[in-house]
């Protein structure tokens, strides 16, 4: 398997680290209640097909990724690194 | 029909005719009791009991392939008491009792082989966590013993015990544990629920869950609607899917897990060994092949196969571990889909609709909770109430943080444990 | 036997001497094992796996059944080898398998007779009575009786290797299609690899004699093979097998390097490559398949496409009278060449009664079958079948048979994709796409003449150089034989009596319809129950034709009865070559520190901490027991002052104006208020609230920071933090790396640590200058460096840290100084010791399921600010008093032993699950307070001060009667600390 670092190019999937569901990146507030944390921490909807999720690239640049991938063909899509997300 | 030695000889010398099938290949009913989705080891072995513990047979096993055909016919066949956390230990002890009389109970050799489990550990402060789970074994009153480095080099002394990467300290040998022939328990399972009337019904894909005012009314299938009064979710593996078809999300991320077996050898390897330190654990089959795995590919996967880092990450242990195992060839690898929960314990509970109960979130240890499982889903299903031995499988214990069974200690990231 | 004058891969001018079971033959140059035994007149070269039949050899290639074999002797012994893949060199060394006593007579050969009550499947009917014989008397004699092989039981002493490999269009066996497909790609420009199983490629040109481009097949594929071993974007690996498709483009490919000389020299046995390819075309040709009939598995019935092979490549034949069997035109070809090489070829039997005989001058016996095998140790005659059902027996003593040919689709079936069944060849092909970006070519998608083989793999290289962004060329195709492939299937023919199907694991027709019978239906259960295509062939030879049996005994046809998963590898990769860097010491990094020399001149036990190595305590003469100096060490730093290496705890260097605010949201206690010079505690949680680590911050400047971490957890803290920092608050403007290798970082621990340190600095430090928790830079002898006043022992004690090419020195001096005044240097068990008596937790402690309420940190929580795990920490669960609370133990009776992982009981309460109340995670005897010490988890342990509890060890038989005490035994005023 592949990941296509934006900064490093596509690499060996032993220079990465994988995380989970990117669903890690919308952190509730505080005061969101059981239910959102529940939500953000325990339940997934772990589709079969098309997912997006949290890969460090822990053996290159230190870049955290939201990999676009396909759980099914194991098809690597898309990766952006996650710090970017946020510039908008 | 009864198996033994005797009807072997007679039908041996009567040309192999009398042979009947060992499940029947009914239609589905428009109606049952009770609905089963899932005929994999949980699934089959809750409808045996159901029928043989509760009476209950009106029971519908639903398969989308073949019987037996998800993990518990793609394992590394390990079948162990060694959990420490009370919650798990009573659970696993409970199913290694059922394994040791399965044979009797099931009339199908399952080949539960008790040839001792030696964990491996590697400094003073795994030493620490090893005596602490040999002593909760010990509470629970399964078996444990420590074994010191000569210990080890008793049992195992192929090990390389001097130029290994992490040096062997001792282990801690689990007698009673060992394997089984992993097909075969689904198979005796199968045979023994449609014996007591339980129709089995393959090629049955579930499409979809009928629940009216938050009661469960049947299911739709590839082979049309059945109706039930209560219907169980036993699909690890898939169980994100069919959650999902009640409306649910659960604790769960799916994962692919690797094993390998080798061509076939003379005995070499008498015990199953784990080696913590490179997550390797091996047995020997007994067609010889040396049946090994490690862990799970660390990517969210329901591809059930995997790929080359961990493939050669599991050889690298075997090769520090017990060099003598390089010239064994490695015939066949293979992927299984895993339930990761989110402290890598199950979960056997009843969900937020009434009639609706569900069995997931195996890890990779599910194999030898099949017996236990099946009893305590078929007592939850059948009485509304867990088994005293399954009170702490429960589906929303990471909201509360009440009874978290998290063996490893790696915290609520699914693919950790 | 050899026959005279054939044989076109031979050196006859040279001998090669060699020993199979002890005894000793010759052959040549060119041979390989499995030709060279072949032709000694050697017919049974195995025994197969249940009924312990005789077996000879039945093909030429990987796929062999039969012909496996042990190579070499001692650690280098090799089980389960393919003989017909072994080439022959001098003093080569094989022995046969699975046999007692001896290959010719094997006791076990007896199950033989018993084959009517050892059918599929018996073994789940029976062995059940009395329970305890299964593991005493079934399973071993079982076990015995089981297997192929035997491993030497000594370690692996070989030579592997792994290795990466990159190109743009990988292309997978070199016989005519792979051989254009490679030609096409590299003239597009592409850099190609193009890999063969075989010493020479070629693949079945090899043992045909059509010509290619005016020349014999084999000399064409020989020039081919050299042309594209001269260009310079091309690498040609022969002996080199792809075994696995993998994901993007990957793929595994074993290469047996020097397996095929008696010396490697330097080289290694076996190198497994993961070779990365932007293409890839699939050239694996295909693999003959057998007819079932009665005792088909006599040594010399072999497959057609093998029999000729074994005389055009070796002139080595099981005997001169032959016959050839077969439903297809292919099977002609095998019968002509046998007869132009002088053999009497007894009779070419054809299935199809329209058969037109293409083989010329031999007896040809249209719409006829064989319907058995005679003869036990050796082929002695079969029995054909007319079409009106008389049967003639014939003395021949081999027999090539050909059932048609199945494509070689395994590698394209990796990911999953299943093949489609084709009619007109009745066998599977691969669908375009299966594996993404490879595509298959010439007989691996049916496609059997080989002028088609030339132009599909010409088309499919080129467009995979196409693929790649090259411009294809068009290229000449050699004239070639174009003949039709025509078959009729045919799996096996009717009658009493076995027929097998898996060679190795010894299924009959029998078996797989006594699965049908049983309700074993699926191809799935079928093979489960028979073991059907789980021996070492994986099936090659037999899985289509026993589905089909399959499919008729069950009602259905071939594509609804469908075939199992094709799994990696495509032939079985040794443990050692996989897994060749881990052996010994290379399983894992090694890290060592600064200091590592020095500590073990001193004949300091140097331990592993996780990947680092470090020193378990410094021995000094007459110290009988670590215990001893570790006593020692613990009352030296105590009494005067110690030195000790702490350069693996995690160090991280933070810079920028929010580093505080940053803090303040990884540590639950507040870092935002500490003023530069100033070092504090942290404590940083996981999101769900468990403790992740401790450690201490020191705020250098206003800008920079350095955090350190534990040992254990400093890369999972360096991964945290970057999370925290790109995921959760990127508009925090800070950055920060990992120094934990940059700086040498010692403690100089004691009441006289700094008398030590100030002969040391430029500038000498005072407690005015450096209070407890102070930080700062300091110049060692004209380095500059960086001074803590922290402490984990719990005394007045600094950490000295300078760049890490002065560590050794600077560990060196500050030991010579240590014990100059009385001191020494201290090892892990003395820390450990000193932190207990402290109370001071380590992972022992926060094992992945402790929080900070349960290790009485509740109050670092800070109630004013958000920080990570802060949310799932406050669950009602979390901080429930029935929670296990860290304690203090003491041992009511002054010395006795205690032992980490004892549970803690009531008492008088039994010691069963039940009745645990906690467990014990850390002791050591304080050699000051004279007594045993331990840490533990108890439950609402906090509330439990004074009271009694017993620590129970079963498994080291001990019960001691503890007082629960508070974590902190000595100095629990820290009195020392500030001193």
């Amino acid at each position: 398997m592949r990941i296509p670092c934006p900064i490093c190019g596509p690499r060996d999937r032993r220079e990465f680290y994988y995380q989970g569901h990117a669903v890690m990146l919308e952190r509730p507030a505080a005061e969101a209640g059981e239910a959102a944390w529940d939500g953000y921490l325990h339940l997934r909807e772990n589709p079969a097909g098309q997912t997006q999720d949290l890969w460090y690239h822990e053996a290159g640049c230190g870049a955290w990724l939201k990999v676009t991938r396909d759980t099914v063909t194991h098809d690597v899509l898309r990766a952006e690194l996650v710090e970017a997300g946020h510039a908008d | 029909m009864r198996f033994s030695g005797l009807r072997i000889l007679k039908e041996g010398l009567t040309g192999n005719t009398g042979w009947g099938p060992h499940w029947r290949d009914p239609a589905p009913k428009d109606e049952y009791d009770i609905v089963i989705i899932g005929g994999g080891g949980h699934g089959l072995s809750t409808a045996y009991y159901l029928a043989r513990n509760h009476g209950i047979t009106n029971v519908a096993v639903l398969e989308k392939g073949y019987l037996g055909g998800g993990n518990v016919g793609r394992n590394t066949t390990i079948v162990r008491a060694n959990y420490f956390l009370p919650g798990n230990s009573e659970f696993y002890s409970h199913s290694l009792k059922l394994w040791e009389g399965l044979e009797a109970d099931l009339n199908y050799n399952v080949m539960h082989s008790q040839r001792g489990l030696i964990n491996l550990f590697h400094s003073d402060g795994q030493r620490d966590a090893f005596v602490r789970r040999g002593n909760a074994m010990i509470n629970q009153g399964d078996d444990a013993i420590l074994l010191d480095r000569d210990g080890v080099r008793k049992h195992l002394p192929y090990l390389d015990f001097d130029n290994v990467r992490f040096p062997v300290y001792g282990g801690l040998l689990h007698p009673r544990g060992g394997t089984a022939r992993h097909d075969a328990v689904a198979w005796g399972y199968a045979r023994g629920a449609d014996t007591r009337g339980v129709d089995l019904i393959q090629n049955c894909e579930v499409t979809g869950i009928d629940i009216e005012d938050g009661v469960v009314k049947g299911v739709q299938t590839t082979r049309g609607a059945i109706r039930a009064k209560k219907v169980g979710m036993i699909v690890a593996g898939r169980s994100g899917q069919v959650a999902a078809m009640a409306g649910m999300r659960l604790p769960i991320e799916s994962h692919v897990l690797q094993a390998f077996v080798t061509e076939g050898l003379k005995p070499c390897i008498d015990h199953v060994v784990s080696f913590g330190m490179g997550h390797f654990y091996i047995s020997q089959s007994d067609k010889g092949g040396l049946v090994f795995g490690g862990d799970i590919d660390f990517y969210a996967s329901y591809a059930a196969r995997g790929n080359l880092p961990m493939k050669e990450h599991v050889m690298e242990a075997a090769m520090t571990l017990m060099p003598m195992i390089g010239k064994a060839r490695v015939l066949r690898s293979w992927g299984g889909i895993m339930d990761m929960s989110v402290d890598g314990s199950p979960i056997i509970d009843r969900t937020h609709v009434d009639g609706l109960y569900v069995n997931c979130g195996w890890n990779y240890g599910g194999f030898k909770a099949v017996p236990a499982s099946g009893w305590c889903m078929a007592h939850l299903m059948a009485t509304d109430q867990p088994h005293e031995v399954a009170t702490g499988f429960r589906l929303d214990r990471f909201r509360t943080g009440r009874g978290i069974l998290d063996e490893e200690g790696t915290g609520s990231q699914h693919n950790l444990h | 036997m050899r026959i005279e004058g054939a044989g076109r891969d031979l050196d006859r001018s040279q001998r090669l001497k060699f020993r199979f079971d002890g005894k000793a033959f010759a052959g040549f140059p060119g041979d390989t094992l499995a030709s060279a035994l072949m032709g000694a007149g050697v017919d049974v070269v195995g025994r197969s796996f249940k009924y312990h039949r005789p077996r000879g050899v039945m093909t030429a290639g990987s796929e062999e059944p039969n012909a496996l074999v042990t190579l070499r002797e001692g650690a280098q012994a090799d089980p389960n080898v393919r003989a017909t893949m072994v080439e022959l060199h001098e003093g080569l060394s094989a022995r046969s398998q699975n046999r007692w006593p001896t290959l010719e007579m094997d006791y076990l050969s007896v199950n033989d007779l018993f084959a009517p009550f050892l059918g599929a499947g018996f073994y789940y009917k029976t062995f059940m009575w009395p329970r305890a014989f299964w593991e005493k008397v079934y399973e071993p004699f079982i076990r015995r009786a089981a297997g192929l092989g035997a491993l030497s039981g000594q370690s692996c002493t070989d030579r592997y290797e792994q290795a990466y490999a990159f190109c743009d269009v990988l292309v997978i066996g070199g016989g005519p299609a792979g051989l254009m497909a490679a030609r096409a790609a590299a003239e597009a420009g592409a850099d190609v690899i193009l890999v063969d199983e075989n010493a020479r490629p070629g693949g079945r040109l090899r043992a045909e004699v059509e010509e290619v481009g005016g020349v014999q097949g084999h000399l064409w594929a020989d020039g081919m093979a050299a042309d594209l071993a001269g260009m310079e974007n091309v690498r040609v690996m022969t002996r080199t097998t792809v075994t696995g498709a993998y994901d993007q483009g990957t793929y595994g490919a074993l290469e047996r390097v020097a397996q095929h000389v008696a010396d490697p020299g330097g080289r290694p046995l076996e190198c497994f490559w993961r070779i990365v390819a932007r293409r890839a075309v699939l050239c694996a040709g295909a693999l003959e398949r057998h007819v079932a009939f009665r005792d088909n598995d006599r040594p010399g019935v072999m497959m057609a496409g093998a029999l000729r092979a074994c005389v055009t490549r070796w002139g080595v034949v099981p005997g001169k009278a032959v016959a050839v069997f077969g439903n297809n035109d292919n099977a002609h070809r095998t019968a002509r060449d046998l007869a132009a090489a002088g053999l009497h070829v007894a009779a070419l039997i054809d299935s199809r009664h329209d058969a037109e005989n293409l083989a010329g001058d031999v007896p040809f016996y249209p719409g006829f079958q064989v319907a058995r095998a005679t003869g036990r140790k050796g082929l002695e005659g079969i029995t054909l079948r007319a079409p009106d059902g008389a049967e003639t027996n014939l003395h021949v003593q081999a027999l090539g048979v050909s059932g048609g040919w199945n494509p070689s689709v395994h590698l394209a079936c990796h990911m999953n994709g299943r093949p489609e069944w084709s009619e007109d060849i009745a066998a599977f092909v691969p669908r375009s796409g299966m594996v993404p970006g490879l595509e298959a070519a010439g007989a691996a998608r049916g496609v059997f003449d080989t002028a088609g083989c030339l132009k599909d793999g010409a088309d499919a290289g080129r467009a995979a150089a196409e693929a790649c962004g090259f411009a294809g060329r068009d290229m000449a195709l050699p004239e070639a034989e174009d003949a039709p492939y025509r078959l009729r299937r045919l799996w096996a023919v009717a009658g009493k009596g076995r027929a097998w199907l898996d060679f190795q694991n010894d299924v009959t027709v029998k078996d797989v319809r006594l699965a049908a019978q049983e309700n074993y239906r699926s191809v799935e259960h079928m093979k489960r129950y028979t073991t059907q295509g789980m021996a070492p062939d994986q099936g090659k030879n037999s899985n289509v034709a026993a589905l089909a049996i399959l499919a008729d005994a069950t009602g259905r046809d071939i594509p609804g009865t469908g075939t199992t998963t094709f799994r990696p590898p495509y032939t079985p990769v040794a443990i050692a070559a996989m897994g060749s860097g881990g052996q010994g010491a290379g399983f894992a990094p090694q890290r060592f520190t600064t200091s590592h020399a020095a500590s073990e001149e001193r004949g300091a036990p140097m331990i592993e901490a996780g990947l680092w190595y470090r020193p378990s305590y410094f021995p000094r003469p007459g110290e009988m027991t670590w215990r001893d100096s570790c006593d020692r060490e613990v009352r030296t730093v105590r009494d005067c002052v110690g030195v000790c290496d702490v350069s693996t705890l995690g160090k991280i260097d933070l810079q920028g104006p929010d580093v505080g605010a940053f803090l303040d949201f990884v540590y639950t206690n507040t870092f935002s208020t500490l003023t530069p010079g100033r070092v504090r505690y942290g404590l940083m949680l996981r999101e769900d609230g468990h403790v992740m680590d401790d450690g201490t911050t020191a705020r250098l400047s206003d800008n920079q920071w350095v955090m350190t971490t534990t040992t254990a957890a400093a890369g999972q803290v360096m991964r945290h933090l970057d999370w925290v920092h790109q995921a959760l608050v990127p508009h925090l403007d800070l950055r920060f790396v990992s120094v934990t290798e940059q700086w040498a970082q010692f403690a100089v621990a004691g009441p006289r640590s700094r008398e030590l340190l100030n002969g040391l600095l430029d500038d000498p430090i005072d407690d005015a200058s450096f209070p407890f928790m102070q930080c700062g830079p300091v110049s060692v002898m004209g380095v500059p460096g960086r001074l803590f006043r922290i402490s984990f022992s719990g005394e007045h004690a600094y950490e000295i840290a300078l760049p890490a090419r002065y560590g050794d020195a600077l560990f060196r001096e500050l030991v010579a100084r240590a014990e100059g005044m009385g001191g020494c240097a201290y090892g892990m068990e003395a820390l450990n010791v000193m932190r207990i008596e402290k109370g001071h937790i380590t992972h022992a402690e926060i094992h992945g399921r402790t929080t900070a309420f349960d290790c009485g940190f509740a109050r670092m929580v800070s109630p004013k600010k958000d920080c990570v795990g802060k949310v799932m920490a406050a669950r009602p669960g979390m901080v429930a008093d029935s929670r296990e609370q860290l304690v203090g133990l003491r041992p009511v009776k002054a010395g006795t032993e205690l032992t980490a992982g004892a549970h803690l009981f009531e008492p008088d309460a039994e010691a069963v699950r039940k009745n645990a109340q906690g467990y014990v995670t850390s002791v050591g005897y304080s050699p000051m307070l004279e007594t045993y010490l331990a840490l533990g988890f108890l439950r609402n342990g906090r509330a439990r001060h004074g009271q009694k509890v017993m620590l129970i060890d079963h498994l080291r038989k001990r019960d001691v009667l503890c007082e629960v005490t508070d974590v902190v035994a000595y100095d629990p005023d820290g009195g020392r600390l500030r001193g």
